[in-house]
């Protein structure tokens, strides 16, 4: 048997029916993260930890007292702070610096039971859409076009957790998602990748970028994984004043219900001009599949839409611009002195940060100036609730929305690369949900023409990731994506 | 009473306004559990919150609320049910998170007001613009090596209220009454110890000047002023500083002013277009602070009684003058060490021991009420003694200086010197007797007329009685044995 092709809800059986130990799962998953070291998917690996991790969970086993996710290798995206394990956010600026605490949510999952294999490259500060702007380097997406060899992105910013999974280099990983850094990477790598809504996973030891958008989430194999993995990560943490008190539900149970008489909202504006056939197509598809489920779709209106992108590059740049203030070269990380104060905090930040990063201060910095603050951040910030209040008027008349994850397939590292806005594109259809806090899931549905992967996104109501659920199951039992990566290393 | 201050070319008013930073009275930091007691080794009072280490977030210290909340009340302030922390965006090494967590727009208290006690015995109303709450930075050190700055971040993120004045000050002295009614109205509220010298509570000035009732001038803001005395200075220079400028044909420019209080003067640190731009925008990491109706008044109900309505309550019920009573409230410590005295005493003849005695006595030690040598239970025996005539007022002057230097109680020192008075009819008399006897030229003028003698015979009589006899009893027998 080939362990590393087990989702977690069969390794999960396996462990507790002792056809295989803790440990072997972890030493293949270890194998396998070393061959898949020619993607640069992980910048950080930590075997010794796992297997540590895993001697534990089998004692536990011996014993009967099973954690929900005991023995469940995972991939962590460096944006999320470890105990003792260096996190840099794939920045310079950060080189060297050990977190003395663990973040809330990887927290939460050690203690149901998981395992750390290792952090996973992003985008610099999880800016971008293609893992692409890190200090370590680009990650490589596993797939490959057919006949075609050239290295293609895992989309980002979270595309080192995304190619780890798809290349099954970890069982899952957890994301985070500010415009799509979740659900986009899990389209272009064929895995699937939820954004909670916002509140539900606490932020508490992840790196901030936009602190009103950031989200953490669940990256893994299918639908019921992603279950399993947010029922631990999820909850209420009174060190998050923006994590919600609300109770998490028994997400796990959503997957496999029926979805007859639910209504779907497809909504029109996401019929975007210049999209490619494939998408629309594929879209269709999904409409079709969850009518036959018995769910029927509906025509909603997302008018907003059209200005969500350019509304959520002034919000996430604003609050970046102040989050990433704390990198001074004082404290902790990059310091490169100067003459002056000031001399030394263009030296570090001028040195530290990359281009994107620095671009996105810029930018951030201007529209919270005086004299435009009026014209950029707080019309934004309007328009930011006229786009949540769209959806709450879908809502009225819809139970979930089924929309594309992204407008393309995965595309070539150097692609797109000096046209930022070409690369802001890429989120069109993941942003809106992100101002609006709102759930959303990309499932795997299919193939493009040259074989990579494409995602189907489902947005849901405020604090219901259980329909999201619900039909995102529904849509992968319709789509049976069972393609393979060409460099599933932990396959081969 | 005139403030305006006479220039060149005619008298000129001055306009202030004051900023208030009062450090708030709480165990914990605004929005970090990490300790904020004075006075601890640097950088021992510091959590990854307060450092800004990446991931960390910032949640909002109820109590420290709870205080901004009932010093609104106590400045007669509406308290806004809901308000919003802002970020205020700047660069420096005391400061970690290159922010400031502040509130700009929203603030958790609006309009209030202060009352001004006049020396003339009249009050003066100045509105208060709004108080809101705000983090601490830390403090940089530029003295500890030749090339280095030391930072220490104890003071980072301790919770600050920015009291902020209307500018309806019109003298430094105004500005001085000011500081000292709000620092006791803090202190009776126990939100802040308003400690100038601790610098748990420190004050910008904007003054301005005009020609009187014409259009505001430009104003300079001196920054971090503190104490009264400073206060009142920095205002006094700065205002005369602006009348030269103008009145030399020069405008005032509008800048940051530091004051330099060893030489008395105020001096530019930064102009207008040097001032920081702070990008304030609300902080995403903070939902809107709100709480309800309910809890603020029940927050009211439990307010202590406030200097005014102290004040008005001696004036009624003691009978004290506007003058005493304001004497007697502008510090907690004092008015309740004076109601201690007064409880079953004659409250003027309480009020005259608190306000004239003792707290002259404590002035010449350099000392505050709560080390009185002398308690309130051990006044109110001396002044016991006095109405039952024990002592005579000069005798109790000579008990209450030497109670002041031993500590000893009022009994045991008119015991251990015999300083009874004497009210013994017939040790007076005897002692009369003796001084007629030794007069007897100034007996015959005293009966022919010159009645003026009486003063120098009752002298004579106490001197002979070593001050202990009771001087009405004496009055009394020397007129009847001179009548004789």
């Amino acid at each position: 048997m080939n362990l590393t092709s087990l989702t977690i809800g069969r390794a999960r059986d396996g462990l507790r029916r002792k056809a295989f130990k803790a440990r072997e799962l972890a030493e293949a998953y270890i194998k396998a993260m070393a061959a898949a070291r020619p993607l640069n998917a992980y910048l950080v690996e930590t075997p010794d930890r796992a297997l540590e991790a895993a001697a534990q969970t089998d004692a536990r086993l011996q014993k009967g007292e099973a954690l929900p996710l005991d023995g469940v290798p995972v991939a962590v995206k460096d944006l999320f702070c470890t105990e003792g394990v260096e996190t840099t956010a794939a920045s310079k600026i950060l080189g060297g610096f050990v977190p003395p605490y663990e973040s809330t949510v990887t927290a939460n999952l050690w203690r149901n039971g998981a395992l750390m294999l290792g952090k996973t490259n992003l985008d610099e500060f999880a800016m971008g859409s293609a893992t692409i702007t890190g200090a370590r380097g680009p990650t490589e997406n596993p797939w490959r076009r057919r006949g075609d060899n050239r290295p293609l992105v895992p989309g980002g910013s979270s595309g080192g957790s995304a190619a780890a999974v798809a290349a099954r280099a970890a069982l899952a990983a957890t994301g985070t998602d500010t415009g799509g850094s979740i659900r986009q990477p899990a389209s272009f790598c064929g895995i699937v990748g939820l954004k909670p809504t916002y509140g539900r996973c606490s932020r508490w030891g992840i790196i901030a970028f936009a602190s009103s958008l950031d989200q953490a989430g669940p990256m893994t194999r299918d639908v019921r994984d992603a279950a399993i993995m947010l029922q631990a990560m999820a909850g209420h943490d009174p060190r998050d004043s923006t994590s919600a008190p609300v109770p998490v539900p028994d997400f796990e149970k959503a997957v496999g219900q029926s979805i007859k008489g639910l209504r779907i909202g497809i909504p029109k504006e996401y019929r975007l001009d210049g999209m490619p056939k494939e998408i629309e197509v594929l879209w269709q598809r999904g409409i079709d599949w969850i009518k036959a489920a018995g769910a029927t779709p509906v025509e909603i209106s997302l008018k907003l839409t059209r200005y969500a992108l350019a509304t959520y590059y002034i919000i996430a740049p604003a609050e970046a611009s102040s989050n990433l203030a704390r990198y001074d070269g004082v404290r902790f990380g990059l310091r490169v002195p100067g003459e002056t104060l000031d001399a030394m905090y263009e030296n570090t930040r001028g040195q530290g940060f990359g281009a994107e990063v620095r671009r996105r201060v810029l930018i951030g910095t201007y529209v919270l100036s005086a004299g435009y603050y009026d014209a950029y951040y707080l019309k934004a910030q309007k328009i930011r609730t006229l786009i949540a209040r769209d959806f709450a008027e879908a809502y009225r008349n819809c139970d979930a929305i089924l929309t594309p994850t992204a407008p393309s397939a995965a595309f070539a590292i150097g692609e797109k690369m000096d046209d930022p806005i070409a690369m802001y594109l890429n989120d069109v259809f993941t942003v809106p949900v992100n101002l609006a806090g709102l759930p959303g899931i990309s499932v795997p549905a299919g193939l493009s023409q040259d074989g990579l992967p494409l995602g189907l996104q489902v947005i849901g109501k405020a604090f219901d990731e259980e329909t999201v659920l619900r039909v995102a199951a529904v849509l992968e039992d319709a789509a049976k994506f069972d393609a393979t990566p060409a460099l599933a290393t932990g396959l081969a | 009473m005139s403030g305006l201050i006479k220039g060149r070319t005619g008298e000129w008013e001055v306009v202030i306004g004051l900023e208030v930073h009062a450090q708030v009275i709480s165990r914990a930091k605004l929005f970090s559990g990490a300790a904020t007691d004075f006075g601890a080794e640097p950088n021992t009072q510091v959590s990854f919150v307060d450092a800004a280490f990446p991931g960390m977030l910032p949640v909002i210290n109820r109590f420290c609320v709870e205080q901004a909340v009932k010093t609104g009340l106590g400045l007669d302030a509406e308290i806004h049910l809901s308000s919003v922390f802002d970020r205020k965006n700047y660069f420096y090494a005391d400061l970690p998170a290159g922010y400031q967590i502040s509130q700009f727009s929203r603030p958790v208290v609006g309009k209030g007001k202060i009352v001004l006690d006049l020396s003339d015995g009249t009050t003066r109303e100045i509105g208060i613009t709004r108080v809101h709450l705000e983090q601490d930075a830390g403090k940089s050190l530029h003295d500890q090596h030749p090339t280095k700055t030391y930072v220490d971040l104890n003071r980072a993120g301790v919770a600050l209220m920015e009291i902020v004045s209307e500018p309806d000050l019109r003298t430094a002295k105004e500005a001085g009454a000011y500081l000292r009614k709000l620092r006791a109205i803090l202190r009776y509220l126990g939100t802040c110890d308003a400690n100038m010298e601790e610098g748990n509570l420190r004050c910008d000035c904007n003054v301005s000047v005009r020609k009187p009732g014409g259009k505001l001038g430009t104003r300079c803001e001196i920054k971090n002023v503190n104490s009264v005395r400073f206060v009142m200075q920095a205002i006094e220079h700065e205002a005369r500083r602006q009348i030269e400028v103008i009145e030399d044909g020069g405008a005032v420019k509008q800048e940051t002013r530091l004051f330099d209080s060893g030489k008395g003067v105020t001096r530019s640190m930064r102009t207008k277009e040097e001032s920081h731009d702070y990008r304030y925008f609300p902080d995403p990491d903070l939902l809107p602070l709100t709480f309800d109706a309910d809890w603020v008044e029940g927050l009211k109900t439990s307010l202590p009684e406030l200097p005014d309505v102290k004040k008005a309550r001696f004036m009624r019920d003691y009978k004290l003058s506007a003058y005493d009573a304001g004497l007697l409230v502008a510090e907690r410590e004092n008015a309740e060490y004076f109601e201690a005295v007064a409880k079953g005493r004659d409250p003027k003849l309480a009020s005259n021991w608190v306000t004239v005695e003792l707290f002259g006595a404590l002035n010449k030690l350099g000392k505050g009420i709560a080390d009185s040598p002398i308690d309130p239970k051990n006044l109110g025996e001396l002044i016991d003694l006095i109405a039952d005539s024990t002592l005579s007022g000069r005798l109790a002057k000579d008990v209450f200086a030497e109670m002041i230097t031993s500590g000893k109680r009022a009994r045991v020192i008119v015991d251990e010197k015999g300083l009874r008075q004497v009210t013994d009819t017939g040790a007076i008399e005897a002692a009369i007797d003796m001084v007629l006897a030794k007069e007897p030229a100034k007996v015959a003028e005293y009966r022919a007329g010159k009645e003026k003698l009486l003063a120098f015979f009752v002298g004579q009589v106490m001197k002979a009685t070593q001050g202990k006899a009771n001087p009405a009893l004496v009055n009394e027998l020397l007129k009847k044995k001179l009548a004789g």
